[in-house]
């Protein structure tokens, strides 16, 4: 069952990269994209499809897995399912960092470096104002994080209002999560291995986790030291994604979601398959963003929030356990 | 040695004094009940002993161990302990559930194997819970969930069993069921018990020492015959109590 489960996402993955190859605005048939791949190919096709459109799918796919496996995280520490991988500020502080990067008229690397210290700045800054009085609980956590965001969120207009006509647009698309400019994510990738094995490794304290703070502490968890581990992991994979990508919504809120709807719960299975899925359906929104409206594209994160408000109020509406509402 | 101690045990929770001074020791056998109104403490005591918050002043030793520095895995192994409500933020199912029992047993990397399933499928028929393994807690009845979180404890299976009133939400067959079932294994395996409890008469037909907490830091322990009396019980719960004799002994019946 558990590793029909993942055969089936690795598939699904398959699919959607190979998809995101294919398509775009030069079309590339099957066979053609067999022979690149095996090395032969047209000049054309080739440098269409590995310097263009391979680096951007794996940069979507180490996205969406990014945002996924954060936000299954964040669900378990906050223990509420509303949660998403951005519900700590980190969004909003990168976006911050980012904006402001735009504004200075930094190039890409230092508009990556200060969209990753803006998410970091404002993990450690909820971080210690939940912290301040010595008690540590989850939902003053969640509160400062909620708080915080929406602090983000005015300093972030400021910066639009300040910002120059010219520059607006690229600022607002990477506000929604935007892939165009991405290049191959090596760092991504390895953060988000190292941070999948290290999660997968903790899986089932995670799993005892769910039952409640007090409950898995008497079963023998070492709370405090587990939320820590896992506030900074989540935080530092959300912080990569919003770097590779800008702040792309709903994936790493939802993903969680239809897994445990499938029936998959247990962490040590929920967390790759959160990767997978959500790497996956980052792609395949990406390649519609750049082919539905082609030549014009549109920022990934309006795409995912499209397809992802019905999808999470259909899931609500057919199903009570999402919640884990008493029936 | 004794399997749990408290020396010089102060306890208080906002402005309430639990107990002052306390030293109680509970020793392989003991059954124990805490008494006491609501609000007087009983279940901080409860998780005071369970090492999960911390004492005012005082020492707890675990068969002659510091509680305080022992790690949550090795506590976990020899005591357990029955929550007074469920909080399930997320959907499992039953089978799910009653494994978390066996995490202190394992490995950090280890998966469950063919022994926890035994372990934990012998625990539900234990509760009657058996043939529902698929189902998702949170469509459990109250008591069904109840009896799912005395599975989960007989999974964990440690020396030491706390049980914050076990019999909520439990029909009349099932309270004795419950108790019959923890009072026979503890007898069997040389366990200890301690329940919160609120019905004194199941009290003394299941346990053989008490604890009274008074609310204001005093408290009594002994024997039923040596603590249950008229003079501590109307001290206890403000309330006259009529002693009957019953087929089983006395009989306490509020007038």
């Amino acid at each position: 069952m558990r590793t029909l489960i993942l055969l089936a996402l690795l598939l699904l993955a398959l699919a959607s990269l190979l998809t995101s190859l294919a398509s775009g605005s030069v079309s590339v048939s099957w066979q053609e994209l067999q022979s690149v791949l095996s090395g032969e190919g047209s000049e054309l096709a080739r440098q269409v499809i590995l310097e263009l459109r391979w680096p951007r799918a794996v940069a979507a796919f180490t996205t969406g897995a990014l945002l996924s496996v954060a936000g299954t995280l964040m669900q378990v520490l906050v223990r509420n399912p509303l949660a998403d991988p951005y519900v700590l500020g980190i969004s909003g502080g990168a976006a911050t960092g980012a904006l402001l990067a735009l504004l200075l008229g930094l190039g890409s690397l230092g508009l990556h470096s200060a969209a990753f210290c803006g998410a970091l700045f404002s993990m450690l800054l909820v971080f210690s104002l939940s912290h301040g009085s010595g008690n540590w609980t989850t939902s003053r956590l969640l509160l400062t994080g909620v708080v915080i965001a929406s602090g983000w969120g005015a300093v972030i207009g400021f910066l639009l209002a300040l910002g120059p006509e010219q520059g607006l647009r690229g600022m607002l698309f990477w506000l929604m999560g935007d892939l165009s400019y991405a290049s191959f994510p090596a760092f991504g990738l390895l953060v988000l291995a190292t941070g999948l094995l290290l999660a997968i490794a903790f899986g089932r304290s995670l799993n005892v986790l769910t039952q409640g703070e007090q409950a898995a502490s008497a079963l023998g968890v070492s709370v405090t030291a587990l939320h820590r581990g896992i506030y900074v992991l989540a935080s530092l994979l959300a912080a990569t994604a919003v770097t590779l990508a800008g702040s792309i919504g709903f994936v790493g809120l939802i993903v969680p979601h239809m897994l445990r709807l499938a029936g998959v719960r247990d962490h040590r299975l929920l967390l790759p398959a959160a990767a997978l899925l959500g790497g996956s359906l980052l792609v395949s929104a990406d390649t519609l963003a750049r082919t539905l409206l082609a030549p014009h594209q549109l920022p990934v994160g309006v795409l995912t929030a499209l397809v992802g408000v019905p999808l999470f109020l259909a899931l609500l509406h057919h199903s009570h356990n999402v919640l884990g509402e008493a029936r | 040695m004794h399997l749990l101690e408290t020396g010089k045990l102060c306890v208080t929770i906002g402005n309430t004094r639990v107990c002052d001074a306390l030293d109680v020791s509970i020793d392989a056998g003991d059954r124990w009940c805490i008494l006491g109104r609501n609000g007087t403490g009983k279940t901080t005591l409860l998780h005071t002993l369970a090492g999960l918050r911390s004492a005012l002043s005082g020492a707890i030793t675990l068969q002659g161990q510091s509680l305080q520095q022992l790690p949550r895995k090795s506590i976990a192994r020899r005591i357990g302990l029955l929550f007074q409500d469920h909080n399930d933020a997320f959907p499992a199912s039953v089978m799910e559930t009653v494994l978390s029992g066996r995490h202190p047993w394992m490995g950090p990397l280890q998966w469950e194997g063919e022994q926890d399933f035994a372990i934990a499928q012998a625990a539900l028929r234990a509760v009657e819970l058996d043939g529902m393994e698929q189902r998702i807690v949170t469509t459990l009845s109250g008591g069904e969930r109840r009896r799912l979180g005395i599975a989960c404890l007989l999974t964990q299976n440690p020396q030491l069993q706390l049980l914050d009133e076990p019999t909520n939400h439990l029909d009349l067959h099932h309270q004795i069921s419950m108790l019959e079932l923890l009072q026979r294994q503890t007898q069997r395996d040389n366990k200890a018990l301690v329940f919160v409890m609120h019905d004194i008469n199941l009290a003394t037909r299941y346990c053989n020492r008490f604890l009274l907490l008074f609310g204001d830091g005093e408290t009594a322990q002994g024997a039923a015959s040596e603590v249950l009396t008229h003079t501590h019980l109307e001290r206890l719960y403000r309330h006259p109590l009529q002693a009957v004799q019953g087929p089983q002994g006395t009989l306490w019946l509020p007038r």
